[in-house]
C-alpha cells in the first residue's frame, strides 16, 4: 500500500525537479547578457555595464541622469534617447510617446529597452550637467490642508545651477510595502540665487507612493536624494506678454520664476498669472502674490474658485480656469502684443487652457507647459 | 501495437486531413482571438508548433520510460500537464530574448498555450493510439504545422472579411466562427483520403 504512494509522490516530484532545474538553466544562460557598451555621442564616452537591466538604469548607475518623470513605468514619456544601434523595433509601450519623426530617428523610452548589447547612443550635453544630489530636509510646512513646502538644504554638492521653472526628482526610500526607492518629479519653487537650496511644494495624492511619504513620514532633519535640475519649462527671453495658468502644486515653478524676474529686474515684462482652485482653502501664498503686484505693475494676479464656499466670503472670480482666462484674453489683455503661454498642473486643465490659448492666436509652439502627471 | 502508417501519410494526414483544429477543434480560443492579427497569428503559430513537436516527444518518452515500467500510467495527465508548462516557461524566457517585439505582441497567450487543449489533445492521442517515438514526433510536427497553417489562413481571410459590408451583429466573433466553420468543411472534405487512427 504503501511502496506505490511513495513510488507515485516521488516520480511526479522526480520529474518537477528535473524540469525546474532546466528552467533555471535555461534563465542563467539566455538572461545573462555580459557586458556591454555603451557609446554615446559617437565616442565622446564609452561606458561598459553589465547588460540585462534598463538603459535608463545603466546609464542612471555611471552617473548620467536622463530625465525619468515616472521612475521608469512608461508612463510619462520623458527618458527619450536617439539610440542609433539596432535595439530591435519599438515596443507597443513606447509607441504613444512617440510622433512620426521621433520613430523615424529611432528615439526611445529608455526606461522600455532592455540593453542586451553594445548600444550606441545620442543625448543632449545637458544631460551630463546633471548631478544626484544628497540633501537635508531643512523645513516641512503646510501651505494648505494638502500641499507641503519642503526646503531641502543640499549637501553633496553644496549647491545647484538651473533656470526658474525646471524641476529635480526626489527619491524616497522603501517603507511599508513598497520594497524600492521611488522617484517623481518636483517642479523647484525656490529661486536660482538660493543656490545651496531647492523648495518643492508636494501636493498629497491618496495612496501615492512619494508624496504619501513626503505627507506621513519625511521628518525635518532627514537625508534625501535629489536628481537634476530637468526640464525645458523655463521663461524664454522674448518680451512678449506671458499667460501662465496653474493649478494646485503648479504654483511651485511659477514661484520660482516670478520671484527671479523680479530680482533680475525684468518687470517690464507684462505677465499675467492664472490661479485656479476649488474653495478657498486650496489657495495659497495669496499675501505674496498680492504683494509681487504692487511692486510690479504690469504683474496681474487672478485666482478664480470654480466651487466657493458660502463661508469662503469670495470676492475674486469664480468658474472654471478655462472661463476665466477666455474672460480676461477678451476683456483685459492686449491681444496685439505678442503671447506666450506657460502652464502647470494637471494634464485635462492644461489640455482645456491650451485649447483656449489657441483660439485666440497664441502660436501653438510658444505654449511651453509642464503637465504633472 | 502501433499503428501501420507510412510516415509521409502520417504527417500529411496531421496537417492536413485531420488538422487537430479544423478536423478535431481543438485549441479554438486563441485560434479566434490572435487570428485578428495576421503578424501575431504566425508568431502563435510558430510558438505552438514548437511548444508541441517538443512536448510531443518529450511525453512519450515520459510515459514510456517511466510511467509505464513504474505503473505509473494513471498519473499521465498531472505529468504531462507539468511537461507542457515547463517547455512553454522556457520557450518564453527565449522568445523574450530573441524577439522582444515577438514576445510583447503574443503577451498573454504565449504562457496560455500551456492550457492550449490542442498541445494536450495531440499529446493525448498519442498515447491511444499507440505510436512510436518517430510517429509521435512525424504526428507532432505535423499537428503543430496544421495549427499554424489553419490560424495563418484563417488571420488572412479575416483581413479581407474586415473589409466586406458584414452585417453588425455579425461583426467580429460571429463572422469568424462561420468562417471557421466553412474552412472546416474544405478540410473535412478531404479526410477520405487520409485517414490516421
Ligand atoms: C515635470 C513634472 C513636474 C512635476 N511637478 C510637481 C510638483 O511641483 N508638485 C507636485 O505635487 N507634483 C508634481 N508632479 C507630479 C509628481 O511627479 C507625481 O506624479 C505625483 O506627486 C504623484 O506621485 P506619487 O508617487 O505620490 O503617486 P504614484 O504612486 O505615482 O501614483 C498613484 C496613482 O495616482 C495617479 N496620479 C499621479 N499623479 C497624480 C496627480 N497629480 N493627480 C492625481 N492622480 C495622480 C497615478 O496615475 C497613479 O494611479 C510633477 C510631474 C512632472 C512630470
Ligand atoms: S521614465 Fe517615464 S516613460 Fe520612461
Amino acid at each position: 500500500m504503501l511502496i506505490p504512494v511513495f513510488l507515485a509522490s516521488s516520480a511526479v516530484g522526480a520529474i518537477t525537479a528535473i524540469l525546474a532545474l532546466l528552467i533555471s538553466v535555461t534563465d542563467k544562460v539566455v538572461n545573462n547578457y555580459g557586458e556591454v557598451t555603451i557609446d554615446i555621442n559617437q565616442g565622446k564616452r564609452q561606458l561598459k555595464v553589465k547588460g540585462g537591466a534598463p538603459l535608463l538604469f545603466s546609464l542612471a548607475e555611471v552617473g548620467i541622469y536622463v530625465p525619468s518623470a515616472c521612475g521608469g513605468r512608461g508612463s510619462c514619456g520623458a527618458c527619450k534617447v536617439k539610440v542609433t544601434s539596432d535595439v530591435g523595433p519599438h515596443l507597443p509601450t513606447e509607441l504613444p510617446y512617440m510622433n512620426k519623426e521621433e520613430t523615424q530617428e529611432n528615439v526611445r523610452l529608455s526606461c522600455q529597452i532592455k540593453l542586451k548589447k553594445d548600444i550606441t547612443i545620442q543625448i543632449p550635453e545637458s544631460l551630463f550637467n546633471i548631478k544626484r544630489y544628497t540633501g537635508t530636509v531643512e523645513k516641512i510646512r503646510n501651505v494648505t490642508h494638502d500641499i507641503k513646502e519642503v526646503y531641502i538644504r543640499l549637501d553633496e554638492p553644496k549647491e545647484i545651477d538651473f533656470l526658474a521653472g525646471q524641476y529635480v526628482q526626489l527619491m524616497v526610500p522603501p517603507y511599508d510595502k513598497i520594497k524600492e526607492p521611488t522617484e517623481r518629479a518636483y517642479s523647484m519653487s525656490s529661486r536660482p540665487s538660493d543656490r545651496n537650496h531647492v523648495e518643492l511644494l508636494v501636493r498629497l495624492v491618496p495612496g501615492g507612493i512619494v508624496t504619501t511619504y513626503v505627507h506621513t513620514r519625511m521628518k525635518e532633519g532627514e537625508k534625501v536624494t535629489v536628481t537634476g535640475p530637468f526640464g525645458e519649462f523655463h521663461v524664454r527671453e522674448t518680451g512678449a506678454t506671458m499667460l501662465c495658468v496653474a493649478g494646485g502644486s503648479g504654483m511651485a515653478p511659477f514661484k520660482s520664476i516670478l520671484y527671479d524676474m523680479v530680482e533680475k529686474g525684468k518687470t517690464d515684462r507684462e505677465v499675467w498669472y492664472f490661479f485656479g482652485a476649488r474653495t478657498k482653502k486650496d489657495l495659497f501664498y495669496l499675501e505674496e502674490l498680492q504683494q509681487l503686484e504692487t511692486q510690479w505693475p504690469s504683474f496681474h494676479f487672478i485666482a478664480a474658485l470654480s466651487e466657493p464656499q458660502p463661508e469662503d466670503d469670495w470676492k475674486g472670480e469664480t468658474g472654471l480656469i478655462t472661463q476665466v482666462l477666455e474672460k480676461y484674453l477678451t476683456t483685459q489683455i492686449d491681444r496685439s502684443k505678442p503671447m506666450e503661454g506657460y502652464l502647470c498642473g494637471s494634464p485635462g486643465m492644461l489640455d482645456a487652457c491650451i485649447a483656449v490659448m489657441k483660439k485666440f492666436q497664441v502660436p501653438p509652439d510658444k505654449i511651453y507647459f509642464d503637465k504633472f502627471a | 501495437m502501433s499503428p501501420q502508417i507510412a510516415p509521409l501519410s502520417l504527417f500529411f494526414a496531421s496537417i492536413f486531413t485531420s488538422n487537430i483544429l479544423l478536423a478535431n477543434f481543438l485549441g479554438m480560443c486563441s485560434f479566434i482571438s490572435i487570428s485578428k492579427d495576421y503578424t501575431s497569428s504566425n508568431g502563435l503559430g510558430l510558438a505552438v508548433t514548437v511548444v508541441l513537436t517538443i512536448t510531443g516527444v518529450v511525453n512519450w518518452a515520459v510515459l514510456h520510460y517511466i510511467l509505464y515500467p513504474l505503473g505509473l500510467y494513471y498519473l499521465r495527465f498531472i505529468v504531462f500537464i507539468i511537461v507542457i508548462a515547463a517547455v512553454v516557461q522556457i520557450l518564453e524566457m527565449v522568445i523574450d530574448r530573441l524577439s522582444p517585439a515577438l514576445y510583447m505582441t503574443l503577451g498573454i497567450f504565449l504562457p496560455l498555450i500551456t492550457v492550449n487543449c490542442a498541445i494536450l489533445g495531440a499529446v493525448l492521442f498519442i498515447e491511444i493510439r499507440n505510436y512510436t517515438l518517430g510517429q509521435s514526433a512525424i504526428f507532432s510536427l505535423g499537428s503543430g504545422l496544421g495549427w499554424w497553417l489553419a490560424i495563418a489562413s484563417l488571420a488572412a481571410i479575416r483581413k479581407k472579411v474586415d473589409k466586406a459590408p458584414v452585417p453588425a451583429g455579425l461583426k467580429g466573433p460571429g463572422i469568424t466562427l462561420i468562417t471557421i466553420g466553412f474552412m472546416a468543411m474544405a478540410f473535412i472534405g478531404f479526410s477520405g483520403m487520409l485517414q490516421v487512427q
